[in-house]
């Protein structure tokens, strides 16, 4: 581990004696008793790429939200190309040249490219003309930047990728000289990152500055020039990007050495526990979803599947997991058919040994305003071990909730807590204390670190590691392709509802998988 | 932002405030129209608080609005805005009437259980159905149980005017009970223990309230009931994920709501009306809604904001009676400011306080 | 017990009779649940008690319930204050009234529209068949088809009682008279919708009638001004209503209320005051028929001729017009 570069900032020369496109002196913000920034000051050069990583809870959304105008700094200064400015919303931000690129794109989905772009920043009391004007200097701009799209296409018809252009666009077309993204890879398969990526270099050579908030050290790795690392709402580093690397960067952000690569033996694959046969899913819409899967799953052994977000790996998840209900084929879960097709529920699924920790913990695995003894109890409250009869057993539940934050290091160690109020990675720990520990045949398991911060990641995919150790089956989701990678002892791609193809982690890379994930099968060909 | 407050703020201050806020309204009101608006304030409190009569009928207002408030909570918890309380009150009264009118010549003690489930039972069925609808037919709860009030009251006329009514009789209402179906008074209970107290239509029922409170307490956050409501009323993904039925849980969650509205119709109709008749709910069913509003759907907070509702419209009959100027419709306008304040603009107040908060807080780790 | 009770209670009245002849009294005017305005049968009470003030410069309290529950309770308040008498208007009151009149035996108490029976309240009941009939009478003498209407607002025995005098009073002209009968409603709504009070009337014109009575409250108004643009004749009610649509209203069926309650008052600072049911009829001029400039062209001398003749024989006795609520029958 190299540990020269820790926790003092250095400044960066300006060559050419500009002023910084930003400029962040001394700038707090607490919410109630949390300091979410401490005394951040924070430079970007003019024409750059600076990235800001950080664990969950960091204070990086903070501090892009003060400069995008959502909050208001308790104190310290914003200087925009050398100029003091106040930034009391958007609106000002905008004004100031900043523009932002949201994780959750803020598109309306049934209207074109070309209103969405135009969407409040109409130039004129009528629709036609500022439509007119926008559709000239949209082309303009496209050209410009290599940002291609057809200007009359609905929102609903493109591609994620392409909706981020229309994002970008958006904020260019407001006049961004200065542009933030917040995670805009997490939708994207790692070719159409790496097309992001060399948006991104275009729009640099044009003089614009970028700000890139992720959590992937990889593309930080890959595209900044320099990087900020943020811990606990302070700014303990700043770095150039060539003279850094991922473990450090790591360390940096958790505060303690991190082991990047998950340690485990080859596994030793035993009896088939789960079985899918010829499976079919339609969701509410009638549109198939997953369309004719068959997969096995051994005892002792993780199958990851890997796959762009939406192409029938949640709703796989689910008709495993019996939430959904499949058109037709067969789950069978140790040799014992489950009826997917029909009458099963999650109840059923789980008699029968499956445990569920679902892709998306907040609309699924627990209850944010239940405490949380409450969600250690989430789909068993009416197992004879939680209650009798009609009311349950309290104390029991009590009891086993305090051992459980005891043995799997859930912090703060409080079961009266609302889950809403623990950190991602210890609200991930809740969900996954409870279904590890009912030592399940089967454990489905969805984006396990998804929005949990590194040192909590190590945490669970350790436990993952040690249940399979102990003979259980293991199906692990994740768009996270390092994830699959380093965990899975076979991977399986799903793209667009079929299996794309099926690959020994040993024997593969990024690069084919995320031809897998499009869909292109060059071994098939 | 960060509006978190702690409980007792929430539980107290912002209804509060709140109620302050209405208050001073209604007294710009009164102002308005020529009165005096502390004489106003003294004769409401006067009148719901100040002498047997009036803390009588408070409580016994307040006993429909526990009923109706508690009602409101429970399909609240299942995440369902039951807004039919009062058609579930109103069919309820069927079952209640069927209880006295059939064994009102023996006593109260036989008809009292009877006359619980026959409004429990009537009230259940009258809000099961468009829970079934909404947990079958996707049909919107808040459309189905509105559209059943109307229905309730259609069928309440039908069943008053051609089947139920004394021939002959111009009322459209069933002939008066027996003494037999006559639940006792607070004055009579009184009476037993050597204490006389004034009359006034307080009876048995109170204490049925006060039961149905801590059973609903119980129900929501002892059981493995309550805990699947609960869990469905936040999140109907998790509720699948947890492997509970939503639509299960709807219809009973509805019915158990419908159950509570109907025992309204034990303290109307056994308790002090003795008899069925038209519009005997006068909205006690739709003053749930903003009891359970202002009691943050918690059976102890309902109980309180029920009886401040009850004190509205002792007191507001009082006041309509000592100030003649201030005319029934007056009154509606201040209960009508309550409602408004404490229920819609709940969150008036709330941004405002959670920052003061926060800042004497901050000033007090500071120093 | 109870006896002692009641005796004193009869002494009690006839003493405080006498003394009230001095001292002045304090009058209170309770309203049904529809309110005071109701352009109706609660407004009628307030104009007598109006009078009332007017006429005597006693002052009176008046009061407006909101709820069931209140109908007990603002009695025994107005009782317990020393009022007296207490005038409530409508049969929703009669059991609240048996209550608190027995706990306030010194207190007089008059109902309107309902027998209760009690030594100290008054009922006070109209013989709405009596003006009925006479109405009856002038319809099916104005119609040209010999179909008259009825519309009622709501379907209690009360507004049979119209319809059935109505009926017989035609029946007695012209054997066959036809007479349609609709009711609007039964619910309080049924006296406030003057919408479907008109589309009944035109449904009746439609069949043939072309004179049609009501007795639906506000609703009734829907159905005069649906007769008067139909060209055809309507009939009005409780007061005179011939000047709504002059020339287009045969004549009204008058219900004296407000006479009524100015009686009740009057009676009590007079000391005339008396307990028992009071039924007013034609002979007591507590109902009648209207006849003014409005309509006196409507009216011929024949038809005046039949109802006068009708209207003495009914006074006297010859005459008895069957009253609905007797037996929830009308004779064909």
């Amino acid at each position: 581990m190299q540990t020269q570069t820790t926790a003092t900032r250095q400044q960066l020369p300006d060559a050419a004696g500009e002023p910084p496109a930003i400029e962040l002196i001394g700038i707090n913000k607490s919410f109630g008793n949390v300091r979410a920034n401490r005394d951040i000051d924070l430079s970007i050069k003019k024409g750059s790429i600076h990235g800001i990583v950080g664990e969950n809870g960091a204070g990086k959304s903070t501090l892009m939200s003060i400069l995008y105008g959502f909050y208001q700094a308790d104190s310290g200064e914003i200087k925009v190309n050398g100029k003091k400015v106040h930034i009391a919303g958007p609106r000002a931000a905008i004004a100031a040249g900043i523009g932002m690129v949201h994780q959750h794109f803020m598109l309306v989905e049934n209207i074109s490219v070309l209103e969405n772009v135009v969407l409040g920043a109409e130039d004129g009391p009528w629709l036609k003309g500022s439509l007119d004007r926008a559709r000239t200097h949209l082309e303009k701009l496209a050209r410009e930047y290599e940002l291609e799209v057809d200007p009359d296409a609905l929102i609903c018809d493109l591609s994620v990728g392409f909706q981020q252009r229309v994002e970008i666009l958006k904020a260019l077309y407001r006049g961004a000289d200065i542009l933030i993204l917040d995670e805009p890879t997490g939708v994207l398969t790692p070719s159409q990152a790496d097309h992001l990526f060399q948006i991104f270099e275009q729009l640099k050579q044009q003089g614009k500055t970028i700000i890139l908030i992720t959590h992937k050290l990889r593309e930080i790795m890959a595209v900044t020039d320099t990087v900020s690392v943020m811990r606990q709402g302070a700014m303990t580093a700043e770095v150039k990007t060539s003279e850094t690397s991922p473990a450090q960067l790591a360390e940096l952000m958790v505060g303690r050495p991190i082991l990047m690569r998950v340690e485990k033996t080859k596994s030793q694959p035993g009896e088939p526990i789960l079985q899918v046969d010829d499976l079919r899913v339609f969701n509410q819409q009638g549109v198939e979803r997953i369309k004719g899967i068959s997969l096995s799953v051994h005892a002792g052994e993780i199958v990851g599947v890997a796959g762009v977000a939406g192409n029938g790996q949640s709703e796989l998840l689910e008709t495993i997991a019996g939430i959904r209900h499949a058109k037709s084929g067969t789950v069978r879960i140790g040799g014992v058919a489950a009826g997917v097709t029909g009458n099963s529920n999650a109840k059923t699924l789980r008699h029968l040994g499956v445990s569920h920790v679902p892709e998306d913990r907040h609309k699924m695995g627990m209850i944010g305003p239940f405490e949380e003894w409450e969600n250690s109890v989430l789909g068993l409250h009416d197992e004879p071990e939680n209650s009798g009869g009609f009311i349950m057993k309290i104390q029991t539940i009590l009891q086993h909730a305090d051992d459980q934050m005891q043995r799997y290091d859930i912090r703060p160690p409080n079961v009266h807590l609302r889950a809403e109020n623990f950190s991602g990675g210890n609200q991930q720990k809740i969900v996954l204390a409870r279904e590890i520990d009912r030592e399940p045949q089967l454990l489905l398991i969805g984006q396990p670190t998804r929005g949990v911060d590194i040192g909590a990641i190590e945490f669970i995919h350790k436990q993952i590691i040690e249940l399979r150790d102990r003979g259980n089956a293991i199906l692990l989701v994740s768009v996270e392709l390092e994830e699959i990678m380093s965990l899975s002892d076979r991977i399986i791609v799903m793209f667009d509802g079929h299996i794309s193809g099926e690959r020994d982690p040993e024997f593969t890379n990024e690069k084919e998988l995320g031809l897998l994930m499009a869909g292109i099968n060059e071994a098939a060909q | 932002m960060n509006q978190d407050l702690p409980r007792w703020a929430d539980m107290v201050l912002i209804p509060a405030l709140n109620l302050a806020m209405a208050l001073l309204m209604s007294g710009l009101v009164v102002i308005i129209i020529g009165e005096n608006p502390i004489e106003a304030m003294k004769y409401l409190v006067y009148g719901s608080l100040g002498y047997g009569e009036g803390i009588g009928y408070t409580l016994y207002y307040a006993t429909n609005f526990i009923f109706t408030g508690l009602a409101v909570a429970v399909a609240f918890h299942a995440g369902l805005f039951n807004i039919g309380g009062e058609g579930q009150a109103y069919v309820a009264g069927i079952g209640v009437a069927i209880a006295c009118l059939w064994l009102d010549n023996t006593h109260w003690l036989i008809v009292f259980p009877l006359a619980i489930f026959g409004g429990a039972a009537f009230g259940a069925l009258w809000a099961a159905i468009p829970g079934y609808l909404q947990a079958k037919r996707g049909s919107h709860i808040v459309i189905t149980t509105i559209m059943f009030n109307f229905i309730a009251s259609a069928l309440l006329v039908y069943l008053l005017v051609n089947v139920m009514k004394v021939p002959g009789s111009m009322a459209t209402e069933t002939r008066s009970f027996e003494a037999g179906a006559h639940l006792p008074f607070m004055s009579d209970i009184f009476a037993w223990f050597g204490l006389k107290i004034e009359k006034s239509p307080l009876n048995l029922s109170f204490f049925l309230a006060i039961a149905a409170s801590v059973a609903v307490w119980i129900l929501i956050w002892k059981t493995k009931l309550g805990y699947a409501m609960r869990t469905l009323g936040f999140s109907s993904t998790a509720a699948l994920y947890a492997g509970i039925s939503p639509a299960r849980i709807i219809i009973i969650a509805m019915s158990i709501s419908g159950a509570l509205a109907g025992l309204m119709a034990v303290n109307e109709i056994m308790g002090v009306q003795h008899r069925l008749l038209l519009g005997y709910t006068a909205g006690y069913g739709f003053v749930g809604i903003a009891v359970a509003l202002m009691g943050r759907n918690h059976p102890v907070g309902i109980f309180f904001a029920a009886i401040l509702f009850g004190m509205l419209y002792q007191g507001g009959a009082e006041l309509a009676f000592e100030m003649p100027a201030i005319t029934r419709d007056m009154i509606v306008v201040i209960q009508g400011m309550v409602i408004l304040f404490t229920g819609a603009m709940d969150h008036m107040f709330r941004p405002t306080v959670a920052r003061l908060l926060s800042f004497t807080r901050s000033q007090q780790e500071g120093a | 017990m109870k006896l002692k009770h009641l005796l004193f209670a009869t002494i009690a009245s006839v003493t405080m009779a006498t003394a009230a002849m001095a001292a002045d009294i304090k009058p209170a005017m309770i309203y049904d649940m529809g309110g005071k305005f109701d352009k109706s049968f609660n407004e009628a009470a307030y104009r007598g008690a109006e009078m009332f003030k007017k006429k005597s410069g006693i002052n009176y309290r008046d009061f407006e319930i909101q709820s069931e529950a209140q109908r007990e309770q603002v009695l025994r308040r107005f009782a317990r204050k020393g009022f007296s008498p207490i005038a409530v208007t409508g049969f929703s009151y009669a059991k609240a009234i048996e209550t608190v009149a027995g706990e306030f035996p010194d207190t007089k108490f008059a109902i309107v529209d309902m027998v209760v029976d009690k030594p100290n309240v008054q009922s006070i009941v109209f013989k709405e068949h009596e003006g009925s009939y006479l109405v009856g009478i002038l319809a099916i003498m104005a119609s040209k088809t010999g179909k008259i209407g009825f519309v009622g607002g709501m379907g209690i025995p009360l507004i049979e009682k119209f319809a059935c005098g109505y009926k017989q009073g035609a029946r007695s002209v012209k054997a066959d008279a036809v007479v349609f009968k609709n009711m609007t409603g039964n619910t309080g709504a049924a006296w406030n919708d003057p919408v479907k009070g008109g589309e009944l009337t035109k449904s009746q014109i439609a069949r043939g009638a072309d004179v049609i009575f009501q007795a639906a409250g506000s609703t009734g108004l829907g159905v005069l001004q649906a007769a008067a643009d139909a060209g055809k004749l309507g009939i009005g009610v409780d007061s005179n209503q011939n000047h709504l649509h002059p020339g287009k209203v045969l004549t009204s069926m008058i219900k004296r209320v407000d006479a009524a309650i100015y009686k009740v008052f009057e009676d009590a600072r007079t000391g005339n005051w008396k307990s028992g049911v009071s039924v007013l009829g034609l002979k007591e001029g507590g109902v009648g028929w209207a006849l003014d400039e409005n309509n006196k062209s409507l009216i011929t001398d024949a038809m005046k001729k039949a109802v006068d003749a009708a209207s003495a024989k009914i006074i006297s006795g010859e005459l008895k017009v069957h009253d609905f609520m007797t037996d929830s029958k009308c004779p064909e």
